[in-house]
């Protein structure tokens, strides 16, 4: 695609409605803090003209909608002005979550792929643990997760470990369909091809099942990172948890520091971009070194 | 003629029984003649996992006397938990291995003939979670692993039917109230949006990275902002699912809108077909697939979303109070109990999706093989 073109297809529309939403945004905390604003006021005897009201509505210390520029106040206050491992930090409380998030993730990735190897491999296991694999994941499995905190707890098990494991949990799955899918994607034919010449079980695995199975992998591996982040997140929350952007979340939410909440929000955000570019990038340059053409 | 014909699973099953007897008795409370029934009965299954007779004489008669010999085996527990010792694992050992040959025979077998097709997809899953039940069971009756770390099941069982008033209560606060309505009421708008976008291409353009970007960050982080907008009740967590269910099907729609052939396009064009005429009876049709899947993945967002948010704060009832409330008192047979109905409700509200999908859209090629 040439580049005019894809401004006019891509950039453009992107920016436009970009910027209809944060012209939206300013409109939903003036019109959501208006009702709060104007009972300050009749309780402070103070008449305010259309424009002061406007003024008071985007500046609340505790706003029902904080107003974007608020919270990219608060967003620069807490990266750049405290150090990044005072507990003041946005940056300490994103790594502490982005680490349990990283180590549930490599174990959600490497059990997900055994799972899907030994599916692929053993009917039994295919007919049997496929479906309930599936089941699993129609159970609200977030639901156990103050439960694997607490259980965890009590054998003397804390920190990482826990929220890592919700991690896991979640992540497992996206890998394990994605790569009982791709282990299985080549076709009949090239399957023929490998046996007439004499291929172990062995060989076709690593020269044809594998590198077919790499561009679901990474799909899967898009999905499984973004559910880790969030397992992590909610891993925080049962606990009392001091650190981390779920701990954040909740003592905003019990404090009503709602500028806190979203700027813990967009920090999550942040973190979840961060990581699907990550994989994103990982997927071209393999998918580059198998010589896959770019697009 | 019965011949036998040695496989690893019975092998590994006969020594275990063989260890079990060494290490007689199973636990201080069985008696002789439960353990000697107990024993007869998993050496009876080893020799007729090891025959080759007719593969269903075969499968019934292990299905039946492992199932038994289990059964035995984990009343020997009942009221002395915690006593049991090698004899007993091994004995369990070999029950599951002896179950793990049926799930092998009855594998094989539907991949033979058409009647195994049931067997194949019902059974063989079936045996497989009642192992998971009975391997827990014996596991947390034998070892006597604490109740605050791991109930036994038959105790969850226990828990679930004396407290079916407050599961009702908490169903009726949490699925009925503000799931039903946040899945309803955010699939709809996601979709109705998808449709507008796919009207004018401009904002189909614009917002098809934003909502794809939107779908890979944390959404359920809003739970606390709705919960300060909404208040306490089902109201914020309805909020909450109706965010997380929107951009799932926006995504889909816009995608599967864009799937109708260039062909088929060309053809109603021919016929002078409008743009709503091609969008309902062509393009619409022809996207079905893709949001029945958005609405498989929202089915299981919405039930996480709801007891997510009321992590943040509820009133007194409700499926995700109760199990933040339960675990902090370590009724853990309680948390238990909730995760079961979670599951179930999870479970029925995907099926009926999956069945509504193959009503509507049997054509499909994925269904017609």
């Amino acid at each position: 695609m040439s580049s005019p073109a894809k401004a006019r297809d891509k950039i453009v529309p992107v920016l436009t409605i970009t910027a209809i939403i944060i012209v939206a945004w300013y409109v939903a905390a003036i019109l959501m803090n208006a009702p709060f604003q104007r009972d300050q006021d009749k309780r402070d005897g103070v008449t305010s003209t259309m424009s002061e009201l406007v003024g008071k509505t985007l500046s609340q210390p505790k706003p029902t909608m904080p107003a974007p520029h608020q919270v990219v106040e608060n967003l620069y206050k807490n990266i750049f002005t405290v150090k990044p491992w005072s507990a003041r930090s946005l940056v300490y409380h994103a790594w502490v979550t982005l680490s349990s998030t990283l180590l549930g993730f490599a174990m959600g990735t490497i059990l997900g792929v055994v799972i899907a190897v030994g599916i692929v491999h053993v009917p039994a296991l295919d007919k049997s643990f496929l479906p309930w694999i599936i089941a699993s994941q129609t159970i609200p499995i977030l639901a156990v997760a103050p439960m694997i905190v607490v259980v965890l707890s009590a054998v003397n098990i804390t920190g990482i470990l826990p929220k890592a494991l919700i991690s896991t949990y979640l992540s497992f799955f996206p890998v394990a369909v994605g790569m009982v899918k791709g282990l299985r994607s080549p076709e009949v034919m090239h399957l023929d091809l490998v046996h007439t010449y004499n291929a172990t079980k062995w060989q076709t695995f690593w020269k044809l099942r594998v590198p077919a199975s790499i561009p679901f992998f990474f799909t899967s591996i898009k999905v499984a990172v973004a559910a880790s982040l969030v397992g992590a997140i909610v891993g925080e929350l049962p606990t009392g948890a001091v650190a981390g952007i779920g701990s954040k979340l909740l003592a905003g939410s019990y404090y009503s520091q709602t500028i806190d909440v979203w700027a813990a929000l967009i920090a999550g955000s942040i973190v979840a971009v961060l990581l699907v570019t990550i994989v994103d990038i990982a997927a071209k340059l393999v998918g580059m070194s198998m010589g896959a053409r770019p697009e | 003629m019965t011949r036998f014909k040695l496989n690893w699973q019975s092998t590994l099953a006969a020594i275990a029984v063989i260890v079990s007897l060494v290490f007689l008795p199973l636990t201080t409370m069985a008696s002789t003649l439960v353990t000697v029934l107990v024993l007869l009965l998993i050496a009876a299954s080893v020799a007729l996992a090891s025959s080759d007779a007719n593969r269903n004489t075969t499968a019934i008669g292990l299905g039946v006397m492992v199932h038994l010999a289990v059964l035995l085996l984990i009343g020997t527990v009942a009221g002395a938990e915690g006593t049991a010792g090698w004899s007993f694992f091994a004995a369990l050992a070999a029950c599951w291995l002896l179950a793990w040959r049926l799930i092998t025979i009855l594998s094989g077998d539907g991949r033979r003939n058409a009647g195994g097709a049931i067997v194949g997809r019902v059974i063989v899953p079936a045996i497989f979670g009642v192992w998971i039940l009975i391997l827990w069971e014996a596991i947390t009756r034998g070892a006597g692993v604490p109740f605050v770390l791991l109930p036994p099941p038959s105790s969850i069982g226990v828990r679930i039917v004396s407290s079916i008033p407050i599961l009702a209560a908490d169903f009726r606060q949490t699925v009925l109230k503000a799931v039903l309505f946040g899945f309803f009421v955010g699939s709809g708008a996601g979709f109705l949006v998808a449709v507008l976008a796919d009207r004018f291409r401009f904002l189909s353009n614009g917002l098809l990275p934003i909502g794809n970007l939107v779908s890979a960050l944390p959404i359920i982080g809003v739970a606390p902002i709705m919960v300060i907008w909404f208040g306490f009740d089902w109201q914020s967590k309805a909020a909450v699912v109706i965010v997380m269910t929107f951009f799932p099907m926006l995504v889909n729609t816009i995608e599967g809108l864009k799937t109708a052939g260039r062909m088929e396009r060309d053809l109603m064009q021919t016929y002078n077909a409008g743009h709503w005429q091609t969008l309902v009876k062509l393009r619409l049709p022809a996207a079905m697939p893709f949001i029945f899947n958005a609405l498989k993945i929202n089915s299981t967002l919405a039930l996480i979303g709801a007891l997510v948010s009321e992590f943040f704060g509820t009133p007194v009832v409700g499926m995700g109070f109760r199990i933040s409330t339960e675990v902090g008192r370590m009724n853990l047979d309680m948390v238990w109990a909730e995760i079961a109905l979670a599951a179930l409700v999870g479970s029925l509200f995907y099926g009926a999706i999956a069945l509504l999908e193959r009503a509507t859209t049997f054509w499909h090629p994925s269904y017609r093989s």
